[in-house]
């Protein structure tokens, strides 16, 4: 199981964070071409983020947020970062399937170009505007190179006329967001909290994004890894309990018995589906051993 | 390629180095001062230099202030400041 529980923000211009970006225990690092990054500094970001990819060793998932790919700067940034074949290229303000299959478009002609396998080089994209929360469903599905779509609250609540609150403002999206990617079968990432000092109310978010099914969280800070792991690990409980239900399946495959039973009661499916999620889960977040 | 015109890239935070290129004289000329001088100072003139021949300059004054950047630092940050001097010359 891939992890993307968390994933990192690092600013693309800064050889600091992205040198020391390795050291910290996040699913995947996001190096960003795009906002975090002045107009004046966007080449010194590009040849940076490059150089980093190939001369520097890191043990997470990379992921490149780059420029609008419908530009001259996008372009170059995808011809920079693809030959690196490091990184997931992550598509800024997604809006609709075609923005996504243009990029996949301009990503297939460097990998003919560049003798790379062809296809290889994977996409996210981040929706962060009305617009896209209504086209998710066909912009989840647009590519096969697509791993993941995203959520990007700041732009999107922004277009909605409203501000970040308690939750209710992203319901409509992050449903929307999380329907198209599980009907794809795909990852849905939720959007970063910026108030990096609101520990409590950072944490009641991702109760939320978990429970509602998120696979994992955008952050801007190391700070923020910690809760989101341990939010997302399933507890002793859980996995107590998943184990009996794994223990019940190999009963009752060893008897012949094409009914699974535990405790007296029968198991439905989806409690197979979610039990065998769970020990997944627990396995590769370290919280149980592999067999 | 002919440098013509001044361009930075670039900064002078930690683990940085601000590369500055300008219009030489036939040869490769570097001005370095870096926090790390004593013990790495020829290996940061060496990758500069490296850097500008693969990209075909034989000719600039470089003006180079490290501030304890590694060498793919500075190999990007010689990277961006030709793709930006080549920007120029089109221009």
């Amino acid at each position: 199981m891939n992890l993307l529980r968390t994933m990192m923000f690092v600013p693309g211009n800064n050889p600091g964070m992205i040198q020391d970006a390795g050291i910290y225990p996040c699913d995947a690092l996001m190096f960003d071409l795009e906002d975090s990054v002045a107009q004046a500094s966007k080449t010194d970001a590009r040849f940076l983020v490059q150089q980093a990819l190939m001369h520097l060793d890191y043990p997470q998932r990379l992921v490149v947020r780059i420029n609008d790919p419908s530009t001259d700067l996008g372009k170059k940034d995808l011809e920079a970062i693809v030959p690196c074949c490091k990184a997931i290229i992550r598509l800024p303000k997604t809006e609709t399937a075609d923005d996504v299959q243009q990029c996949a478009d301009y990503i297939e002609k460097l990998e003919q170009r560049r003798g790379l396998p062809v296809g290889k080089t994977q996409m996210m994209a981040a929706i962060e505007g009305p617009e896209g929360v209504l086209n998710a469903r066909s912009i989840a599905a647009s590519s096969p190179r697509l791993i993941g779509i995203a959520l990007g609250a700041e732009d999107y609540v922004t277009a909605m006329k409203t501000t970040r609150g308690a939750g209710e403002e992203l319901f409509f999206a992050r449903s929307m967001i999380l329907h198209a990617a599980r009907a794809a079968g795909i990852a849905a990432i939720d959007t970063v909290y910026s108030d990096v000092n609101n520990e409590e109310g950072f944490i009641q978010e991702v109760e939320l994004i978990h429970q509602l099914g998120f696979d994992g969280k955008s952050i801007i800070n190391p700070r923020q890894i910690k809760p989101v792991h341990r939010i997302y690990t399933p507890s002793e409980k859980e996995i107590e309990k998943a184990l009996a239900v794994k223990a019940a399946i190999e009963e009752a495959n060893r008897r012949g018995l094409g009914v699974i039973s535990l405790n007296g009661k029968m198991v439905d499916k989806p409690v197979v589906e979610r039990a065998l999620r769970t020990l997944a889960l627990a396995k590769a977040s370290k919280a149980l051993q592999e067999d | 390629m002919e440098v013509k015109r001044t361009v930075v890239s670039g900064t002078l935070e930690s683990s940085d180095i601000m590369i500055t290129l300008e219009k030489g004289n036939g040869t490769i000329e570097i001005e370095l001062d870096s926090t790390v001088m004593k013990q790495f100072g020829s290996s940061i003139r060496q990758v500069i230099e490296e850097t500008l021949r693969e990209q075909g300059i034989d000719s600039a004054l470089v003006i180079a202030r490290d501030r304890g950047a590694l060498d793919c630092t500075i190999r990007a940050r010689v990277q961006a400041a030709i793709a930006k001097a080549q920007e120029e010359n089109a221009a």
